[in-house]
């Protein structure tokens, strides 16, 4: 059997940004995913923020990889054509009290390096975020604060790295570790993957990996987040993304841009115990709608178009990147919770430093690909653009998805370049994430997936095994 | 830019009804566009009777009211019909451009009828929390399924809504071999024809709850169960009535709205509780020469009233036209 | 003798009819306001039935599958046998709609008839 000379375990937005710096060098590297697709777990339900790196506390892990993440993504997304944008964000402070609290986070920020920092007047919040509450005396504003698309980066990642070399298996749940001289063995159901060295970015499973090799020091907990998406008609809401001011467990409920274009409202935050509790309730609702609502008064219940929740992977107030000397060669990327998405890269280059640290000799590739070709969107590009497109290719001019003006192109595309369920379409191409919710290009999407992938219809998955959409075919 | 007299977006009964009746009335130069490979709209998938009882004195099923309407429509030669054409642009000033297969094109248009029907109302605009697995589909989905598809959604099946389509999807799923735990509605009576609760409901045996609704949705890959709650006059639930009901299908009938994206776009006024176009009258927006009709004016409770109204749309259109 | 409620359907304005009935025939109806609702009282009671529309698989043409109706009603009874019927018909020309499918469906007496086209 091959070793791998690292596997990473974890295919959501650090599993994958690890792979992607690692591609560049001549490792043979494997990225396990237990579930049927990457950005499946955590990273599915990030809201896709890429933070400024303001109220983190001075010191910590998280201050410093997400100043340095901020900067690090603009460069990467322009590498994996993937787009960043930047609406900026700002804080808003209600009362004199909450003014000195921003300039207070205004000093920090500078401290950490975070560029571009200013408080801004009423003034310049009417004429720049008009919806803002009235109430709102003035803000600090962040130029840095930009929106991504979460699950789109992650693919963007795994694709880059896949076309550097390293190996992608997902259905691929690691259930036991066995520590060797040669390194670790990895069982995953019938299947064993030998590696020198394992980089465990298991999200919310990530102390159970640990445990797997005798760590048992940190505990991963839950911290419900439920967040609500607005009608794309509401898109110009809000013109940046508009935070509260910060609580010690959580940044309070935003207005937060989407990289699609839908406002999104949220989150709630509250630690449960069930790591696969996504349920979302009327409180979080209720409560996510009236906190809201206090920043931009003219948000609207009767806007919202789809609830989530998603799970931050908690350990402590910080993130947890080390060289566990324990289980030498074993490194644990752990509790990477908020700002994880804007850190993920910055994540990736400790790791590498850590790996350089515990020996590992680390040898450039001759040719690294860094560049990885934009995939169309056509709710994103112009008319002429999509008549030029049609032209070259006349299923640019199926549409399938009404809502968000999806082609079939684009969905063959997407399966093309790895979606195997109707959310991994979803994900990639926003096919079914409008107001009908699918229930116009269900049955297309289904059929294109069946079509190219040569299974039967009644095994398409909504999100793998499990989750068929049908039960019968009467053909069958 | 082409120019073209009249435009009509949507192929389904409001679509035809108002091109034959533009056509009738004068209009020389009619170009109908339809997203679906097929003329018919929604009432292919509608293989039930119940149609054509006000207008052809006919009880008819979805697919034969719309084959009258197909056969009149193919055989005036001054109507072009362009399938799989889906528009993407209006504006104001009726300048519209459409997608299909190879081709984007953009015309100008004297005037333009939106005929666009509706869709179906989803699970948070009735607020249901919970999970999201599969399983959960709108009434319309799953009759577009089994009976267009020939692929069944599920065995156990709770249905939200007592309308038309949820009644007449719960005959329909009873039929293909499913089981039909319940139908759960909100308000007190039913919101479909009485006729529907007969045969679709009360014929199987289905339970049908009134006065109550889910209040929670169950199950991480499939759907495993609902939480069903009675609730008071104003809809509040009422605390100790809870139950739940396995299933593997959650199915929703909860209502219609127009579907007006486009004639939003192009700067009419839509009323914010309803989204139909705001009028002073039967099949007007307020952007004089673009007319709206069937359900993407106002949600009907049956196709013959949909014809009807529309046939009015193109008359206006005609009128419209020949003042220019 | 017994006394069933039913609501009439043969109009939108749904009387409640009051059925006094022994062993499947009617004796006496209540709160019918037409001839209709007496008519559909007695039908309904002694032997209901119903047209059954459904949906036939087409192996030519350019659908899946091809709605079909009865042409009259049958017996509510003999619903899910006609159901098992319908689910083994497989189509090996293409229809238009109209066309007889099952000439005597389950010996009835009644067609079994396509009620769309399945060429494009």
């Amino acid at each position: 059997m091959n070793v791998y000379d690292i596997a990473i375990i974890g295919g959501g937005v650090v599993g994958t940004a690890i792979a992607r710096e690692l591609a560049r060098y001549r490792l043979r590297v494997a990225l396990l995913e237990k579930e049927t697709e990457l950005a499946f777990g955590v990273s599915k339900s990030n809201s896709g923020i890429i933070h400024p790196g303001t109220s983190n506390p001075p010191g910590s892990l998280k201050a410093k990889l997400c100043v340095e993440g901020n900067r690090l993504t603009r460069k990467i997304a322009k590498e994996l054509g993937i787009d960043v944008k930047e609406v900026g964000e700002l804080i808003v402070a209600f009362s004199e009290e909450d003014l000195a609290r921003l300039h207070e986070i205004k000093k920090d920020g500078e401290a950490l390096g975070v560029p571009g920092l200013k408080i801004v007047d009423r003034a310049w919040l009417d004429k720049h975020e008009p919806n803002l509450s009235k109430e709102v005396i003035a803000a600090l504003y962040a130029p840095t604060g930009a929106i991504i698309s979460p699950y789109r980066w992650v693919y963007d990642f795994a694709e880059n790295a896949a076309r550097n070399g390293v190996e992608i298996f997902t259905d691929t749940k690691v259930e036991s570790i066995i520590r060797k001289d040669h390194g670790f063995e990895l069982i995953a159901g019938a299947r064993t993957f030998k590696a020198r060295r394992v980089i465990n970015a298991a999200g919310l499973y990530a102390d159970e990996v640990c445990g797997m090799v005798g760590i048992r020091d940190f505990k991963i907990t839950p911290r419900k987040g439920e967040e609500f998406l607005l009608d794309k008609k509401r898109e110009n809401i809000t013109n940046h993304l508009i935070f509260p001011i910060h609580t010690k467990t959580s940044k309070g409920m935003l207005v937060i841009k989407t990289s699609d274009g839908n406002p999104m409202i949220g989150p709630t935050a509250e630690d449960i115990s069930d790591k696969e509790d996504l349920s979302t309730s009327r409180e979080g609702f209720e409560k996510v709608l009236s906190s809201v609502k206090r920043l931009v008064p003219s948000i609207n219940g009767d806007d919202v178009i789809a609830y989530f929740a998603g799970l931050r992977p908690v350990a402590g107030d910080d993130f947890i990147i080390r060289h566990e000397d324990k289980a030498p060669g074993f490194i644990t990327v752990a509790g990477i919770q908020s700002p994880g998405l804007t850190s993920a890269p910055a994540i990736a280059l400790y790791v590498v430093g850590i790996l350089k640290k515990s020996g590992l000799r680390l040898k450039k590739k001759i040719f690294f690909h860094k560049h990885r070709k934009k995939e169309v969107h056509l709710f994103a590009i112009p008319l002429d653009a999509t008549k030029k497109l049609i032209e070259k290719d006349a299923s640019y001019g199926d549409i399938v998805c009404r809502c968000e003006m999806v082609s079939a192109k684009e969905v063959r595309d997407a399966i093309k370049r790895g979606a195997r369920t109707m959310d991994g379409i979803k994900f990639r191409t926003r096919c079914q994430s409008g107001r009908c919710h699918g229930s116009f290009c269900t049955t297309r999407v289904m059929k294109i997936l069946a079509e190219e992938t040569g299974a039967p219809v009644t095994s398409v998955t909504k999100r793998g095994c499990g989750s068929e959409i049908v039960k019968e075919d009467r053909s069958k | 830019m082409r120019e073209r007299d009249l435009v009509i977006v949507g192929g389904g009964p409001a679509g035809m009804a108002a091109a034959i009746s533009a056509h009738e009335n004068g209009v020389k130069d009619i170009l109908l566009l339809e997203r679906d490979q097929y003329l018919g709209g929604i009432l292919n998938q509608c293989v039930h009777t119940g149609f054509g009882i006000e207008y052809f004195k006919e009880v008819l099923t979805g697919p034969e009211y719309a084959e009258r309407f197909v056969k009149k429509v193919r055989d005036i030669p001054s109507i072009e019909i362009s399938l799989r054409s889906f528009v993407v642009r209006l504006s104001r000033d009726r300048v519209l451009t459409y997608l299909k297969p190879g081709i984007l094109e953009t015309i100008k248009a004297k005037a333009v009828i939106m005929a666009t029907g509706c869709r179906e109302k989803t699970r948070e605009m009735v607020h249901i929390p919970g999970t999201r697995p599969a399983g959960i589909f709108s009434a319309g989905l799953a009759q577009k399924l089994i009976n267009v598809e020939g692929l069944l959604p599920g065995k156990e099946v709770v249905v939200v809504g007592s309308g038309d389509i949820g009644l007449i999807m719960a005959r329909r799923f009873t039929l293909e071999g499913a089981k039909v735990k319940a139908v759960i509605e909100i308000q007190a009576e039913t919101r479909g024809l009485i006729r529907n609760v007969v045969q679709c409901v009360e014929d199987f045996d289905i339970p049908l709850y009134f006065n109550h609704k889910i209040s929670r949705i169950y199950g991480s890959d499939r759907v495993e169960k609902v939480h069903v709650v009675r609730v008071d006059k104003d809809h509040n639930e009422i605390s100790g009535s809870g139950f739940d009901i396995t299933c593997d299908t959650v199915l929703l009938s909860v209502g219609l709205i127009p579907e007006n994206e486009l004639i939003e776009m192009a700067g009419a006024e839509l009323d914010r509780k309803t989204n139909s176009p705001v009028s002073d009258g039967l099949n007007k927006t307020s952007i004089p020469g673009i007319f709206a009709c069937g359900n993407s004016f106002k949600v009907y409770d049956i196709a013959d009233s949909v014809t009807r109204d529309s046939e009015l749309a193109g008359k206006l259109a005609a009128e419209y036209i020949r003042g220019l | 003798m017994k006394t069933k409620n039913i609501i009439c359907i043969e109009c939108p304005q749904g009387c409640l009819l009051s059925v006094d009935h022994e062993n499947c025939k009617v004796l006496n109806i209540r709160g019918a306001k037409c001839p209709k609702g007496t008519a559909y009282a007695i039908t309904e009671m002694e032997d209901p039935v119903r047209i059954l529309t459904s949906a036939v698989l087409s192996e030519a043409g350019a659908l899946k599958m091809a709605p079909v109706r009865t042409n009259k009603p049958i017996p509510k009874k003999d619903l899910f046998r006609a159901m098992d019927e319908i689910k083994k018909i497989r189509l090996k020309v293409p229809v238009r709609p109209g066309d007889v499918i099952d000439a005597d469906f389950l010996g009835l007496g009644v067609k079994l008839i396509s009620t769309r086209g399945t060429t494009s």
